[in-house]
């Protein structure tokens, strides 16, 4: 093997404590054996085991043991770090210990619960708690730095979920920048007509709020803008924000609307869907905020062939300026809140159903264009000016189907297709209406009460998945079995509604990679903790609200927008955030001045100058080091090495665990 | 019947495949127990002397794991494993080892079950295998 060097020159005095974790660990790990061994193993002063280490009680027994025993080590047993280390960090420095001289050995996630054997369990229990003893063997007091936090907040994504969480923000007087990519905001709920279960108008309990947030002094609302770059930390961002061109002048225009009523260009509107048509010039929705409009480029005719001009003309305070750029601006905050929303699942996906192919095959969002009293029919629910008698609605189109990869339920496809059915016997009482479902999902406050009602409205709901829709004439059959009955049935439909679930948005991926989180499994954000910590993400600073992280519906967005600025707030209020201590550092004797760790990291924290004494070496900006070790790697003589990840605190474990 | 039950050293990074990792044990999907796991916050931080250490240590294999090409928490820390790796891997044959006990393996943070299966694929490879030749070696030290 080789030669370690002596790491301390102090005695070094270890206490290690084997946890049971009730039945976790004991279940499978003789805890006592291993506690037994442990205090056989070179500087181990004192060995225990007991229930529960976290608990107060078993805190208690490492803190009396540090007094006691002098110990100047700790090594803890039980469940993974990712879990722990940060509670019994905490406990070694109450216990007046420097809480980098803490090594947790993960005998749970990696051992008790992945192997049955519980002599091969026991046996590698062992081995991971002598690695342990061996490696925390050379670990050094690490000095713990606070930094200041700035007190700005950056929220990406102006719907329900953004307008929320930068509101609770702003209103503790703090400043928050609001940016949203579509001219206005308002996200996917602007776009509804009523929400359930209570049927409130999607836009008269929104607007407000939209209004709100487009005046508040402590929020600088940036529409029609995109975050191009993020670098920096927790409570030291630097953001570059694209504040796209809009070509009217924001300063002058009053939203008189004059522009668009006289463009004569007519395009498809994203807004509706492509249900109806918005003007080269336009506001998405009237009630949009900012309510300045926006020139579509690639439809306007000046900007394609220098012709027209006629929004110019008309307008009276000259608000109009071809001339306009996009203008990046650069902003520094202290916290990041992601509130992004979802994309609707794509029923193409789904061929059987002619969504695409049928003018009357619609998704569940393009009826609520339909049905909203401001939308393409002015409230009129009708395919190529003929109004339904027979409407079909198909709930988890997209959702809970291996076969288009999503296996989750969107939460809010039941819910939303018991209105939609309510909304369409409202407006056409005479129609026929059919629901082909799956199980139905009604958990929330008055949900449950609203299915019954719809029910009680006429509304068939029918078990079964539907295999396919053909076209009959003028009319299309639907093709399902229904399971409760034990038949196939053959449904006539002249309108067919798709229930399609929420999806990730399909630039998620660019957008994970920019603000440096990690996808889940369905491919939304990937929370900090399923259960306690749905809000915080591996990236310190950065939060996740709303349908980014998972899809939800409206009150659970707003409590968790809500939630997130919680966090944000506590941030803030503190003012100060410690930084890791685990970075890089280096031995200016061994350091040749060659620039391999600058060329080679990420971050720019080390660069090479001259110091004190003339000589060429490496300084490292620890504020901007992340202590991912490729500097090191990288460095032909050792010179730079990672505190707590040292050559010898890693050997050290490699030589234990190789022990047979 | 072969009772050989050879030695695996895994390098697992703090940010996905070590995560990935517990969430295999939180959902208890079952691996074989050859494997040792040592936590670094990135596969970029694996220095080829740990790697060469675990085998002239008897190990009979040594795993990499750390984030998909994209993912890195330290943006490529995991491309620059990628590259030690393959050039590990052309060098180890000097020391009479063959390349395949060197294995490299992506798994994101939510992967519990990837990387319960790939422990077992490994484990099931070095079996066939074989005990590494430095086995023979420690034995015959004094």
């Amino acid at each position: 093997m080789y030669n370690r060097r002596r790491g301390s020159t102090t005695e070094v005095k270890t206490g290690v404590y084997v946890c049971h974790c009730g039945l976790n660990i004991a279940g499978t790990v003789d805890v006592k054996k291993v506690a037994e061994y442990a205090r056989g193993l070179d500087w181990v002063v004192v060995a225990r085991d007991y229930e529960f280490m976290c608990s107060d009680p078993g805190q208690a027994l490492i803190k009396n043991d540090i007094k006691e025993f002098g110990l100047n080590r700790v090594v803890v047993a039980s469940c993974s770090p990712r879990m722990h280390e940060a509670t019994f960090r905490r406990v070694c420095q109450e216990a007046g210990l420097n809480p980098y001289l803490f090594e947790q050995a993960n005998i749970r996630e990696q051992c008790s619960w992945v192997h049955s054997d519980k002599h091969e369990a026991t046996e590698k229990a062992k081995a991971l708690v002598r690695a342990a003893v061996r490696r925390v063997y050379y670990h050094e007091l690490l000095e713990i730095k606070e930094i200041p936090v700035n007190p700005n907040t950056l929220v990406v994504g102006g719907g329900i979920a953004g307008i929320q969480a930068a509101l609770d923000i702003a209103d503790s007087e703090h400043k928050v920048y609001l940016v949203e990519r579509e001219p206005s905001i308002g996200g996917h709920m602007i776009q509804l007509d009523t929400t359930f279960p209570t049927l409130d108008c999607s836009e008269c309990i929104l607007t407000p709020k939209m209004t709100l947030a487009g005046s508040h002094p402590y929020i600088e609302l940036m529409a029609y803008s995109e975050v191009e770059e993020v670098s920096g930390y927790i409570g030291n961002y630097k953001v570059k924000i694209r504040k796209r061109a809009r070509y009217v002048d924001a300063d002058k225009c009053n939203g008189c609307g004059m522009c668009q009523e006289k463009c004569p260009w007519k395009v498809d509107s994203e807004f509706n869907l492509g249900l109806g048509k918005r003007k080269a010039i336009y506001t998405p929705f009237p009630q949009a905020v900012p309510n300045i409009p926006v020139i579509d480029t690639e439809h306007c005719a000046y900007f394609l062939k220098g012709a027209c001009r006629v929004c110019e003309r008309v307008c009276e305070l000259k608000a109009i300026n071809f001339e306009q750029k996009d203008e990046i601006v650069e902003v520094e905050v202290g916290a990041i809140i992601l509130a992004t929303g979802y994309d609707s699942f794509d029923a193409r996906l789904k061929p059987e159903y002619g969504y695409g192919l049928y003018p009357n095959v619609i998704t569940g969002l393009e009826l609520e264009r339909l049905l909203s009293a401001a939308g393409p029919t002015q409230g009129v629910v009708q395919i190529n000016g003929k109004v339904p008698k027979n409407v079909v609605f198909i709930q988890c189109v997209g959702s809970r189907d291996k076969t288009v990869g999503n296996e989750y339920c969107s939460r809010v496809c039941c819910m939303y297709t018991a209105k939609h059915a309510h909304s369409i016997k409202e407006k056409i009482p005479d129609a026929k209406v059919t629901i082909f479902y799956m199980d139905i999902r009604a958990f929330g406050k008055g949900c449950e009460q609203f299915y019954e009602r719809v029910q009680k409205e006429r509304v068939l709901y029918r078990r079964g998945s539907v295999s396919e829709i053909y076209k009959k004439g003028d009319k299309l059959v639907v093709r399902a079995e229904d399971t409760l009955q034990g038949e196939l049935i053959e449904e006539e439909a002249d309108l067919v509604v798709l229930a399609v679930g929420l999806a990730p948005r399909k630039d998620a991926n660019e957008v994970m990679r920019m603000f440096n989180i990690s996808p889940d499994l369905d491919g939304f954000f990937l929370e900090r903790h399923i259960k306690l910590d749905p809000i915080a993400t591996a990236t310190e600073g950065v939060f996740i609200v709303g349908c980014c992280q998972g899809p939800k519906d409206i009150p659970d967005t707003v409590a968790q927008a809500s939630a997130g600025a919680a966090k944000v707030l506590a941030l803030i209020s503190k003012g100060r955030v410690t930084l890791e201590a685990t970075t890089a550092k280096v031995n200016e004797t061994l350091c040749q001045g060659c620039g391999r760790c600058e060329e080679i990291c990420e971050f720019h924290a080390p660069k090479v100058c001259r110091n004190e004494a003339g000589l060429l070496v490496s300084t490292v900006n620890e504020a901007l080091c992340k202590g991912c070790g490729v500097c090191a790697v990288a460095c032909p003589t050792g010179a730079i090495s990672i505190r707590h990840f040292t050559r010898d605190e890693i050997l050290s474990m490699v030589d234990a665990l190789v022990e047979v | 019947m072969n009772e050989f039950e050879p030695r695996l050293i895994a390098f697992a990074c703090n940010w996905c495949s070590y995560a990935a990792s517990d969430l295999g044990g939180t959902s208890r999907i079952q691996y074989p127990a050859n494997v040792r796991i040592i936590r670094v916050m990135c596969s970029g931080m694996v220095d080829p002397i740990y790697i060469l250490s675990a085998f002239e240590g008897g190990a009979d294999g040594v795993l990499v794991t750390g984030c998909k090409p994209g993912d890195c928490h330290y943006i490529s820390g995991n491309l620059k494993a990628e590259e030690m790796i393959r050039r590990l891997k052309e060098v180890v044959h000097i020391l009479g080892l063959e390349g395949e006990r060197l294995k490299l393996k992506w798994i994101s943070t939510s992967e519990g079950i990837i990387f319960a299966r790939t422990v077992a694929e490994t484990v099931d490879e070095l079996k066939k295998l074989g005990p590494s030749p430095f086995r023979k070696e420690i034995a015959a030290c004094p």
